[in-house]
């Protein structure tokens, strides 16, 4: 533990990072955040301004050249079993079933223990795919293919949650019903979650906070509360409060966007 | 309907292939020591078979075939993995697979069989080492041409390597490594009759050669109408079983690649 009481779920100090071989500017520097337990954060901000290597350094797939990422206090050293990822294409195995792809984590059906599969069946009703366990990937559509996405995120009951732009490739349609669907989720257990984004509507009607990054190197531009009480419908998105506060985003959003263009 | 469309017109061009060929080596065509005439060819392949005259040379020939081609295959997945795996092994020995891919390995069939004398050994050798190359540089590339996201997805989930290994990268080769399959049956039948054209005493390979000698050209058809078979069988089996395999690739002939004879 550190010195200071932490009640911090996530916390990262003046990280840096760069990718090998890649002389120019590093993708993340000086970067510090800070999220408590039970937080839902929206990270905003334009293509290639760090966001996804934000979450590769909190799954631990990439370690910081300099500063420290810490969740629960402890320095993230590599992959961990409380924490779970959604991707922005579903990333699902080709060759598995939809009830094995969910079981991943636990190395399929086979290996699973009773109680990992009994996790999985009552995952897959809850995203409302418990008719389509026994389906190959190549038969769900892309928004069927997100929720067992979401379903294998949840399987080892992660407490940190990183979604990385999951519904991005989805039809409008299907994005609000999923979005929803999470919010759903996300109320059920209040999970710490980071979800990564580029859209403004999206990152307002989830998120309690809203982080806007900006490009090259990645550094926090504004850190703006979001005080719409939930549940949130889709009649939130036409409310004049989610227009007052997508303005200003917009505005955010822009100053990040030309200032990654200015580095570049 | 299927039968009328995928049947029917490879046959038409069968009956008129043979239509040809019947003209050509009609009265006052081409004479029967340069192309015999359908029937010959036909009753030569009957008999040989009928008479029993054919059977060893068959049986001698798919046994060094189906022998060396498993032992090549089983050897060039295996090592193909540990170069894809392993960075030592990569740096040590890759470029000399690169280097002897590039020879023609038929070129080595009289010094194989000086090293493993005239017998079935040294065309075992041979199948083995001409089918080897191919599937080897299929299971490197197959293997390296996982999705490095997916492979990012498992290790997120903290999945150990050797479970990525097999669940993710294996899986993700199969279709390439089917494909060096099914190169590898067809070379293997070359490099058999290659050690047999050298020096054998019987096989396929051995009938051609010998009926060369005799100006026989109805049995030298007779033999290469066998090898035809026995490499159309060979090969429809292996696409059979990489459909079973790799059920999730919907066109596994992009998966392609690597060397051919």
């Amino acid at each position: 533990m550190t010195d200071a009481p932490d009640l911090d779920h996530v916390r990262l100090e003046a990280v840096r990072f760069a990718y090998r071989g890649s002389a120019g500017a590093p993708i993340l520097e000086n970067l510090s955040l800070s999220v408590e337990a039970g937080a839902f954060v929206a990270i905003l901000g334009p293509s290639g301004g760090g966001k996804s290597t934000l979450l590769k350094l909190l799954s631990g797939l990439v370690r910081p050249q300099g500063g420290s990422v810490r969740i629960d206090g402890t320095p993230v050293t590599g992959p961990r079993r409380d924490v779970g990822t959604v991707f922005q294409k579903p990333m699902l195995l080709p060759w598995r079933t939809v009830h094995d792809n969910v079981l991943l984590p636990a190395g399929f059906a086979r290996a699973a223990s009773t109680h990992e599969v009994a996790r999985a069946d009552a995952l897959l009703a809850t995203v409302g795919l418990s008719n389509n366990s026994k389906l190959y990937p190549s038969q769900l559509s892309g928004g069927m293919a997100q929720r067992v996405g979401l379903a294998r995120m949840l399987l080892h009951d992660p407490r940190l949650l990183l979604l990385d732009e999951p519904f991005s490739a989805l039809d409008a349609m299907t994005r609000e019903h999923l979005s929803l669907e999470l919010q759903r989720l996300w109320m059920e257990e209040r999970r710490t979650a980071l979800f990564v984004t580029h859209s403004i509507p999206e990152a307002l009607f989830l998120a309690d906070r809203v982080v806007v990054l900006a490009g090259r190197p990645g550094r926090i531009l504004a850190d703006m509360q979001v005080p719409l009480p939930r549940p949130r419908t889709l009649e939130t998105l036409s409310g004049s409060q989610f227009g007052t506060l997508a303005l200003e985003l917009r505005r955010l959003f822009d100053e990040a966007a030309r200032k990654g263009a200015h580095a570049a | 309907m299927i039968l009328l469309r995928n049947v029917v017109p490879p046959l038409i061009t069968l009956a008129l292939v043979l239509a040809v060929w019947t003209y050509v080596t009609g009265p006052g065509g081409l004479p029967s020591y340069l192309l015999p005439d359908p029937v010959s060819v036909g009753r030569a392949l009957w008999t040989g078979l009928v008479s029993g005259e054919y059977g060893p040379h068959i049986q001698y020939t798919l046994t060094s075939t189906l022998l060396g081609y498993g032992i090549g295959s089983v050897a060039a997945i295996m090592i193909g993995i540990l170069v894809a795996e392993s960075r030592p092994f990569e740096r040590f020995v890759f470029p000399y697979i690169v280097a002897i891919q590039a020879m023609p390995k038929v070129a080595l069939a009289p010094l194989i069989l000086v090293w493993f004398g005239f017998g079935l050994a040294s065309k075992v050798v041979l199948v083995a080492l001409i089918c080897f190359f191919p599937l080897l540089v299929n299971t490197i590339a197959g293997i390296r041409r996982t999705d490095p996201e997916l492979i990012d997805m498992a290790r997120s989930f903290s999945r150990p390597g050797w479970w990525i290994f097999l669940h993710v990268k294996l899986p993700a080769a199969a279709g390439a490594i089917c494909a060096g399959l099914e190169i590898g049956i067809v070379l293997a039948l070359i490099g058999a009759i290659v050690g047999e054209f050298v020096a054998a005493e019987k096989g396929v390979g051995y009938l051609i050669g010998s009926a060369t000698v005799n100006m026989n050209v109805a049995t030298m058809f007779a033999g290469v109408l066998m090898l035809a078979g026995f490499g159309i069988v060979g090969s429809t089996l292996v696409r059979f079983a990489q459909r079973r395999i790799v059920f999730w690739e919907q066109a596994p002939d992009q998966s392609k690649q690597g060397e051919r004879a």
